[in-house]
């Protein structure tokens, strides 16, 4: 039988194939020979045929079939065998395997070897990939070894023992004993290894740690062998570029770490050789760097002095001026990690942490960018955003979106001036728009609303902005809510900021159905096109049949969402005209929604933020119901509470009566509390339901409260009469009688109300929707009014009528509540 | 330490040293896609990088790439120093260590590499010492194959 090809052989034969099928052939015709050979069970050549399978494991070839094998060389007395059974070992065997358990009777033997060389294969062994069971076995024997005097076998016997308690964290304790007098080593094998096992104990158990603080005191035998490493002079076993085992002198600084902190005592002890590495090591390379580094690390983390800690920002700083990239890399890793307890001192660093997010590396950009994040403050915004925005410009895309995010939550913190900060998102929209992440949207919009000044300037920009470009869909959303809303003050060319621009109305319509029919738009765009474009049909005046066309095309649009607000808008225009002006009437300022970060979700109440409106398909009734909603909280901020119930119960449908009744529906007869089955909304104010129920909703007879006339203008006159609860004191029933001394009837009356926010408002149906002439009859509905807050009652009241063929509106204040009516 | 890598710029793997439990087929899919990743890094660029929840630390001499995985709280200055102090003792052993060293001795690099590092940390901090096990142990194989029937040194 020949001797089996050699390895090297091999190796040069295998880099001779020139294609992968041809290497793949050598493979399999080898893979043959040396399963035969080992099937013959040749021990002469069996670490040859396990090594040659480990250079084909490592080529990427299935070698299972050598996993006894290597089992066997371990066994066998050659040290040759041993090695590479070991090395296969460790390549082939890993602890899924049930194989592996065998290999245990194997090491415990070569660890009471007479060669030392062989008890360091197995400790090596062991300690790399050691299951749980056979780190319970062989633990006796680690520890046994860790107390040898043998420098060679005590470090191995460290660092297996390393390994074991990372595997059966509970054999920790019976290690202790051992690590007695590790320190007193003058072997820097030995004493680097140590400290990494007293590091891993350390790190486990709080108990060993408080153990190794108090009775070892770890703390000074740690600092004189650094003082010593520090101090001696040259030595060349240890030396790297003039510095003294680092390895060891940052595996010092580690532990040192772990020991001081959270206490007092020990933090003090390290206080003064911290400021000695700090100031003393060589920072032209990378090693004296690297301890500079765990240094820094170690003073951040422990119970330092301020000056210790100013002068660690202060290396980290210096860090950051390095011409090695790793060196600045690591430094702005440091003080993102330091920025919030030490804000202070990174604040003095930031014109260079600014200058890094124009670096070459990835990393070190996001780096910049987070850090540049928190440092943002009221006093460096307008700097600090101008290098921002300038980065948002020009970094990877894969960035864009983190960096738009963290533009808009820093503006909305400490934005100078509101026309900053419309210009800081106009400039995002601009350059990342299609970045911005979705739920910034509802948020600017909310923002823009809330500048009530700003409207006018708003608009113009955006409206500028999406003249050229309509591909960028969050940009292109904010600016058609905008136009929508504020299309008026665009083609009066109202703007103060800047020199208006003269757009005609057509020309806003010209760019809505542009974004409208572009393949670039996406669905929701679409939607906010469509209702920008139905919007102004009340804003604008000279096109209001093209916007009739526009919106009856889209009756027949494909896309459903569109579909059902074109066939909406339509019926607005066709059955309800007299009710769209006060249906697309302006928003009013929306309260302001706390964002938790970039990623949060905004979510308001879905009554009050025009987003459904514009994003979800609504069912016809509660459409006008939520506007209607925002209607009665015009006077500053919105009652949260929805006063609509939102089921459409089956009421008659009169034209004008529709909307009322959809504000109230508690039945007339005053039935009690089955209201709240009818009614989904599980916010129904319960002082609806009580107390009044039993007594006649309509009480004519002045119970000591004198009514007032609410409004009288062109024949209409409206009077209120007030009633209080018995059992509610908060509760005031107004009943209002609505009259016309003209000599014609008014029709499709609706008469609205509004209260501030600390009221609660409930209006019950009308009697009917026509005032007749001659005052030969009224309209009576009834306002409850909830105040618990015992405020001056104030409401506003808008009335729309027809009379004489002409639709009217009127707006009205009503101040003269008497005040009985609210104490 | 988790593991290291060494491989060339064509991605071929020359040592792979794992200190975590990883299956076959694991370890094969982190080398590939880390493999990939670093190979895709440009000259300009660091030496670290974030891979999944791992720092990685990667440098490379001349043909070949090495490349660890540590652990967040591991320094990873220090670890340059590790794999530069690796280089060197390959480079004392082979006398100007290339990658064809490595590729027709891999074993004898294991063997350097369980000397320097084990269970992922350091175990020996002079370059001297590391160098004069090595050569001990060689020494063993040698005198061993001698005793046992005068096969030629090189027994592999």
């Amino acid at each position: 039988m020949p001797a089996p090809i050699r390895l090297r052989e091999l190796i040069r034969t295998i880099r001779t194939a020139r294609t992968q099928a041809e290497e793949r052939e050598m493979i399999q015709k080898e893979c043959a020979a040396i399963r035969s050979s080992f099937r013959e069970e040749d021990n002469t050549y069996r670490c040859r045929n396990v090594a040659k399978l480990l250079y084909m494991h490592m080529l990427g070839y299935p070698a299972h079939f050598g996993q006894l094998e290597c089992l066997k060389l371990i066994a066998s007395q050659k040290f040759t065998d041993k090695r590479i059974g070991y090395l296969g070992a460790m390549l082939l065997l890993d602890e899924r395997q049930d194989v592996h358990l065998l290999m245990t009777n194997c090491i415990k033997n070569d660890l009471n070897h007479s060669t030392q060389y062989v008890q360091g294969l197995a400790l090596c062994t062991l300690g790399c990939m050691g299951s749980s069971e056979m780190c319970r076995d062989l633990a006796g024997e680690v520890e046994k070894l860790l107390k040898t005097s043998n420098s060679y076998l005590r470090k191995k016997a460290a660092l297996c023992a390393v390994h074991v308690i990372r595997k059966v964290p509970e054999l920790m304790e019976m290690f202790l004993p051992a690590t007695k007098n590790l320190l007193n080593e003058k072997n820097h094998g030995v004493l680097h290894t140590s400290v990494v096992l007293l590091t891993e104990m350390c790190e486990r158990s709080p108990d060993m740690l408080a153990h190794f603080r108090k009775n070892e005191k770890l703390v000074p035998q740690l600092v004189r062998i650094l003082k010593n490493l520090i101090m001696s002079g040259y030595s060349p076993e240890h030396d790297v570029s003039g510095i003294s085992d680092p390895f060891l002198q940052v595996r010092i600084l580690r532990l040192l770490r772990i020991l001081g902190r959270n206490d007092d005592d020990s933090s003090e002890a390290m206080n003064d050789i911290l400021a000695q590495v700090a100031t003393n090591t060589e920072t032209s390379k990378n090693v004296g760097n690297a301890i500079l580094y765990e240094t820094v690390l170690t003073i951040m983390d422990i119970k330092s002095e301020s000056g210790l800690r100013v002068l660690a920002i202060n290396i980290l700083g210096r860090f950051l001026l390095n011409n090695d990239k790793n060196i600045r890399y690591v430094a702005l890793t440091s003080l993102l990690k330091t920025v919030q307890t030490d804000h202070n001192a990174v604040q003095r660093h930031r014109s260079t942490i600014v200058d890094c997010l124009k670096d070459l590396d990835v990393s070190i950009k996001r780096r910049a960018m987070e850090l540049s994040f928190a440092l943002v403050n009221g006093n460096n915004i307008r700097g600090m955003m101008k290098e921002l925005l300038y980065f948002l410009d020009s970094c990877e895309p894969e960035f864009k979106a983190d960096c738009a995010s963290g533009i808009f939550l820093a503006a909305e913190k400490y934005a100078p001036s509101k026309r900053w900060h419309i210009d800081t998102i106009m400039r995002v929209l601009t350059t990342a728009g299609s970045y911005v992440r979705d739920d910034a949207v509802p948020n600017l919009i909310q923002l823009i609303t809330n500048s009530v000044e700003m409207h006018a300037y708003t608009v113009q920009r955006l409206y500028k902005a999406i003249l050229g470009d309509y591909s960028q869909q969050p940009l292109v959303q904010v600016a058609a809510w905008c136009i929508g809303e504020y299309g008026d003050l665009l083609v009066s060319g109202q703007c103060e900021e800047e020199e208006p621009i003269q757009v005609t109305e057509d020309e806003v319509l010209d760019i809505l159905e542009s974004v409208l029919i572009s393949n670039m738009s996406t669905s929701v765009t679409r939607g906010y096109a469509l209702t920008a474009i139905m919007k102004l049909s009340t804003r604008f005046s000279c096109t209001v049949n093209r916007i009739k066309k526009v919106v009856s095309i889209y009756g027949s649009s494909i896309d459903v969402e569109l579909q059902q607000r074109a066939v909406e808008y339509n019926a607005l225009f066709k059955k309800y005209d007299h009710m769209r002006s006060a249906l697309l009437e302006r928003m009013p300022v929306m309260e302001k929604v706390t964002t938790n970060g970039p990623t949060d979700i905004v979510q308001t109440n879905g009554e009050t933020e025009p987003a459904p409106l514009e994003t979800k398909p609504p069912p016809s009734g509660p459409q006008p119901a939520s506007q209607a909603n925002d209607l009665l909280d015009l006077l500053g901020g919105n009652d949260i509470t929805p006063i609509i119930p939102t089921v459409p119960t089956s009421k008659p449908a009169s034209a004008g009566g529709e909307l009322l009744d959809l504000l109230g529906d508690l039945n007339l007869t005053g039935a009690p509390p089955s209201a709240p089955a009818s009614v989904p909304q599980l916010s129904q104010p319960p002082f609806l339901l009580d107390g009044l129920s039993s007594q006649p909703l309509f009480n004519d007879i002045a119970s000591g409260i004198p009514s007032i006339t609410a409004y009288s203008k062109n024949g209409l006159k409206i009077e209120f009469t007030f009633e209080r609860s018995n059992t509610n004191p908060s509760v005031t029933v107004i009943t209002i009688q609505a009259s016309n001394s003209t000599e014609l009837d008014m029709t499709d009356f609706v008469f609205q109300a509004a209260v501030p926010k600390t009221f609660q408002l409930q209006l019950l149906s009308p009697s009917s929707s026509i005032v007749p002439a001659f005052n030969t009859g009224t309209i009576t509905q009834v306002i409850k009014v909830l105040n618990p807050q015992k405020q001056q009652l104030r409401m506003r009241i808008k009335l729309t009528y027809n009379h004489k063929g002409s639709a009217m509106q009127d707006l009205a204040e009503v101040n003269n509540f008497p005040p009985q009516s609210w104490q | 330490m988790q593991f290291m890598l060494l491989f060339s710029r064509q991605g071929k793997l020359r040592l792979q040293k794992w200190y975590v439990p990883l299956s076959d087929k694991e370890k094969k899919k982190i080398t590939r896609e880390l493999v990939q990743t670093v190979l895709a890094r440009k000259p300009k660029m660091c030496s670290f990088l974030e891979w999944r929840d791992l720092k990685i630390v990667y440098k490379r001499y001349a043909s070949l790439y090495f490349c660890c995985a540590i652990e967040d709280q591991d320094n990873e200055l220090i670890t340059l120093e590790i794999i530069h102090r690796y280089v060197e003792l390959l480079d004392k052993y082979f006398g100007s260590v290339c990658e064809l060293d490595i590729i027709f001795n891999f074993e004898k690099a294991y063997f350097i590499l369980d000397e320097f590092l084990l269970g992922g940390e350091v175990q020996e901090t002079s370059k001297k010492n590391v160098l004069k096990a090595i050569e001990q142990a060689d020494l063993l194989q040698e005198n061993q194959n001698e005793d046992w029937g005068g096969l030629s040194d090189d027994i592999l």
